[in-house]
């Protein structure tokens, strides 16, 4: 096994990306890839929301590319996006050094702990849309949110058997925080002296732009409206197949329906509510789908 | 006489949430010392992001067992007071009783025997039990374990009279039980290993050595002596926050002010905003010049000793900081290209509550309130009250009240005076939403009464009418406080503002009746005197009703107010008496006496001094010069005593003339009445 510190520290934001998921693989978790969906959040990977339930164990790391239509900014805004990458560890059941190897993670990607101030400040995390809560933390880097801490209590508004601790990184603004850039676009997304050097913005803003239009201004109401009772009925039918893993899916899509909707500003602020209930009520079978089949197996 | 040590090492404590625990800690083991008949002298705790800490001292190492009786009910009472006597006892059934005969009969009686001995076999049941029963306001499961706290819970220290205690707390699962132990960790970052300690002089001096600060008190003490220092050498000066101090210092074990200068680019951007963005996101101190404008400097405390001597860290938290004050200024500038009318229209799609529509909906009832108050406001201009109403909520919608939903109404003021609205409207939309407590600022601008009246009584008028009361400790509309600033805005500015006009229903103004008694009982107002006034009923111009109250109560504290009283009390003592008697005196004595069957002098001084009484009393309560109406029944006293040292009411043989001297009596107390209920003044 390598040892993570004596790894060079990451220079650009593939290699932030190379660094966490050879430490996390040394802490003995899955490296999986990201979820073939759009989702708002790594926590929507079945990899979390399912695997955060049930009798068994369950150690994995991944990437995830996270979209919200609503923080869009047309490529203006140097920090906010309306598609990004996070990175995120489940370590269920949660070990008791887990704080530890979270730090460890901080110093294979460069934080030194005898120059930098990190804290630990209350942050406790709720999904309405999954009927899911946890309590934990920011965690700050002078000041800078480098990442969140959650111990889940509950998912699909079912509590846990046992705990998941899952840590997140907000990729893009860890990379801004290491690599000292005022915006986004200008993260070295390869090393800087590579053959062909290219930044974040090369890689992303012109998608950042297509997509804010298509978001705000051009995405088809009637036809989410539609994907949405469709994926909804779609995910009801597969529960009742016992079909947990296909049903979440319809959840997973039904749920971007709905951030898309939103975005374009055609559901008003009662409706909204609904909206996220009906969703929940989604992930809430299928959470309790995959449950039986989880404890049908142990 | 021994020590108890005791510290609950976890992961991070919300600082929200610190020294509630420590002091519940305290007082949790401290009741299971008492119940468990264990005697000590002092108990102080701490806490520190990382953990709490209870030293408990001048424990006996040992206790001798102690038996203890109760009796209990009669033998054959009811099977209720039975069981009540086995469940207070601890017994399990009467044959772990006992009958004796008492004399007065046969009882039951329980002989409770105590159980002494080492204390410290006592002390791990005592633990457990509290650290059960302390109520986190969240707490958590972890790993596989069924237990919870507010974090992960990592390690304990238990030792009394410097040695471990034999215990442990199983998280469950299958997690590994936490041991009692002697050992602890410092730092988490300056500390490497586990800190053997021996008793709570040998704990906070290692710990101390291992940069933790255990007392939070010492913290903040460091933190400011820190900070103020910091600000002197830059010729600043801090600017105090008891909140945010109570909060660093929650955040940090090892406190290390440091300070940083804002970029010059954010200062044009109102104060209030560059404050609240750097107290609620950073956690920063706000300084200021010697003009008490807001400086450009700010302190940040950290957590830790860089290696650079911060350098590092400042320049972080200066660029965090610019990344955050970017945001607020695009807010700044990019709120001010719409004028705050223009926001309007977006509140027609901001729901207020389901049952009473959008915010637009709102304004237009606070409009059509202000107007109607301001009737009531000396010197409000109505086109400015129409023009500050209507836009006392445009803010909403701006972006920058959106990030900071504390800045409503400071930002709409600003918005105001940047497109250069009237100062008084711009005031009013600032003022608007204040007293928000007993100790915030009352508004005294007339624009400005008129429409935080106007946003208070609609609240209150609106959300009783759909049956959202408060009720116990839930009021999620703050209707209390509502309330609370009606008075205030009334009585503070002396506005004679006839409440019954506005408030419709009786149950909303008995509802204000309650806050202003809560309100005057908290200023140190009698509160039977407050209950004197409030009998009269009726009154719902507050402002002569606290008159009233304010004259009673000093006239209460004169001699001649005290004797006068004693005197009432004699004479409703004995009309009360009679009609107690016979149910239909009442209506008989009701009225003045009768001039021709006043026999004795006594009872025409009486009379006639109730008479001259009557003549002031009228004019004075009409001019509302309560202080005059008290000092006019000063001269009853003296008659009144003459009456009853001379004059018998109840003559038996004589019954028109007990009648009338009822009447005369039943006239001292009607007369008095007018002016408060005697009969609820406590003497």
């Amino acid at each position: 096994m390598t040892d993570p510190s004596a790894r060079v520290k990451p220079t650009c934001f593939q290699e932030l990306i190379l660094t966490l998921q050879e430490y996390w693989a040394s802490q003995g978790c899955l490296i999986l890839q990201p979820f073939d969906m759009e989702m708002g959040a790594g926590t929507f990977h079945p990899a979390t929301t399912l695997r955060a339930l049930g009798p068994k164990p369950w150690y994995a790391a991944y990437v995830q590319p996270s979209r919200r239509p609503s923080d869009g900014r047309y490529g203006e805004n140097p920090m906010r996006l309306q598609h990004y990458y996070q990175f995120q560890a489940i370590l269920k059941p949660s070990p008791t050094d887990i704080l530890e190897r979270y730090l460890g993670s901080l110093e294979a990607i460069g934080i030194d702990t005898s120059l930098h101030d990190i804290r630990f400040v209350e942050d406790d995390w709720e999904s309405p849309t999954l009927g899911a809560w946890g309590l934990g933390w920011e965690v700050w880097c002078d000041g800078s949110e480098i990442s969140q801490f959650t111990y889940f209590q509950q998912v699909g508004g079912i509590e846990v058997d046992l705990v998941s601790g899952e840590i997140t990184y907000g990729l893009e603004r860890l990379a801004m925080y290491l690599f000292d850039k005022k915006t986004i676009y200008e993260l070295p997304f390869n090393r800087t002296d590579s053959e062909v050097p290219l930044t974040y913005g090369d890689v992303f803003l012109q998608n950042e732009r297509e997509q804010s239009t298509y978001n705000f201004e051009v995405a088809d109401t009637d036809m989410l409206f539609r994907h949405f009772a469709d994926a909804e009925k779609e995910c009801r039918r597969l529960v009742e197949s016992e079909l947990p893993l296909p049903a979440y899916e319809q959840c997973i899509k039904a749920s971007h329906c709905f951030n898309l909707l939103d975005a374009r500003g055609v559901i008003s602020v009662t409706e909204r509510q609904s909206y996220i209930l009906r969703v929940r009520d989604l992930a809430k079978a299928c959470c309790e789908a995959w449950l039986v089949t989880q404890k049908a197996a142990a | 006489m021994a020590e108890l040590l005791l510290e609950l090492l976890s992961e991070e404590i919300p600082a929200r949430m610190q020294a509630r625990a420590a002091d519940d800690l305290k007082r949790l083991v401290g009741e299971g010392l008492k119940a468990a008949g264990i005697a000590f002298t002092d108990a102080r705790a701490f806490a520190t992001p990382r953990r709490l800490a209870l030293a408990v001292e001048g424990l006996p190492t040992a206790r001798a067992d102690v038996s203890e009786e109760r009796r209990g009910p009669r033998v054959g009472a009811p099977e209720q007071a039975v069981q009540g006597f086995l469940k207070g006892a601890g017994l399990a059934s009467l044959d772990q009783a006992e009958k004796r005969d008492t004399g007065k009969g046969e009882f039951w009686f329980a002989v409770l025997k105590k159980q002494g001995g080492p204390t410290a076999d006592a002390l791990p049941g005592i633990i457990d039990k509290a650290m059960n029963a302390l109520p986190w306001p969240k707490s958590m499961k972890w790993g596989s374990g069924t237990m919870t706290w507010v974090r992960p819970l990592q390690s304990i220290v238990a030792l009394f009279d410097g040695k471990v205690l034999a215990g442990e707390i199983a998280p469950g699962g299958a997690m590994a039980p936490i041991r009692f132990g002697d050992t602890t960790r410092g730092h988490r970052f300056l500390s490497k290993g586990e800190i053997r300690v021996t008793g709570f002089t040998d704990y906070a001096a290692k710990l101390r050595a291992a940069y933790v600060i255990l007392d939070p008190a010492e913290r903040k003490k460091i933190v400011l002596a820190g900070a103020e220092k910091l600000c002197a050498e830059a010729q600043v000066a801090l600017k105090a926050d008891d909140g945010l101090l109570d909060e660093v210092a929650g955040l940090v074990e090892w406190p290390v002010p440091m300070l940083g200068t804002i970029d010059g680019q954010f200062m044009d951007v109102p104060p209030e905003v560059l404050i609240v963005s750097m107290k609620n996101h950073q956690r920063y101190f706000a300084t200021t010049r010697s003009d008490d404008m807001l400086a450009g400097r700010f302190v940040v405390v950290a957590n830790t000793v860089a290696r650079d001597g911060g350098m590092a860290i400042v320049d972080g938290n200066e660029r965090v900081l610019r990344a955050r004050l970017s945001d607020a200024k695009f807010f700044w500038d990019h709120d001010r290209k719409l004028r705050l009318a223009e926001h309007l229209p977006a509140l027609k799609d901001v729901v207020f509550h389901a049952k009473l529509g959008t915010q637009a909906d709102r304004i237009g009832r606070i409009a059509g309130l202000a107007l109607e108050i301001a009737e009531y406001v000396p010197g409000a201009e109505r086109a400015q009250v129409e023009e500050a109403a209507l836009l006392c909520k445009a803010d909403l919608v701006t972006g920058m009240v959106g990030e900071f939903p504390e800045l409503q109404g400071i930002m709409g003021r600003y918005y105001a005076l940047s497109e250069e609205l009237p100062v008084p409207v711009a005031d009013a939309i600032g003022d608007h939403y204040a007293p928000a407590g007993p100790h915030d600022r009352c508004p005294s601008a007339p624009v400005s009464i008129a429409v935080a009246l106007a946003d208070k009584l609609d609240a209150l008028i609106s959300f009783w009418s759909i049956g959202e009361k408060p009720t116990g400790s839930r009021d999620p509309f703050a209707l209390r406080r509502a309330a609370l600033g009606v008075i205030r805005l009334v009585v503070e500015n002396r506005i004679r503002l006839p409440l019954k006009q506005f408030v419709k229903t009786d149950e909303l103004m008995a509802f204000f009746a309650e806050r202003l008694k809560v309100q005057m009982r908290e200023k140190g107002v009698r509160h039977d005197v407050v209950d004197a006034v409030f009998a009269l009923g009726g009154e719902d111009d507050l402002v002569r009703l606290l008159a009233r109250v304010e004259a009673l109560q000093s006239f209460l504290g004169t001699d001649a107010g005290m004797n006068l009283l004693t005197a009432y009390g004699r004479a409703a003592n004995i009309v009360r008496a009679e009609e107690k008697k016979d149910k239909a005196l009442a209506a008989r004595i009701a009225g003045a006496p009768e001039a021709a069957l006043l026999e004795q002098s006594e009872e025409k001084a009486v009379a006639s001094a109730l008479h001259d009484v009557e003549r002031t009393l009228g004019p004075a309560l009409k001019a509302e010069d309560f202080a005059g109406a008290m000092k006019a029944f000063a001269g009853l006293r003296a008659p009144i005593d003459s009456f009853f040292e001379k004059v018998t009411v109840n003559v038996a043989d004589k019954p028109d003339l007990r009648l009338n001297r009822l009447r005369l009596l039943n006239q001292i107390r009607a007369t008095m009445d007018a002016v408060a209920d005697f009969s609820r003044i406590e003497g």
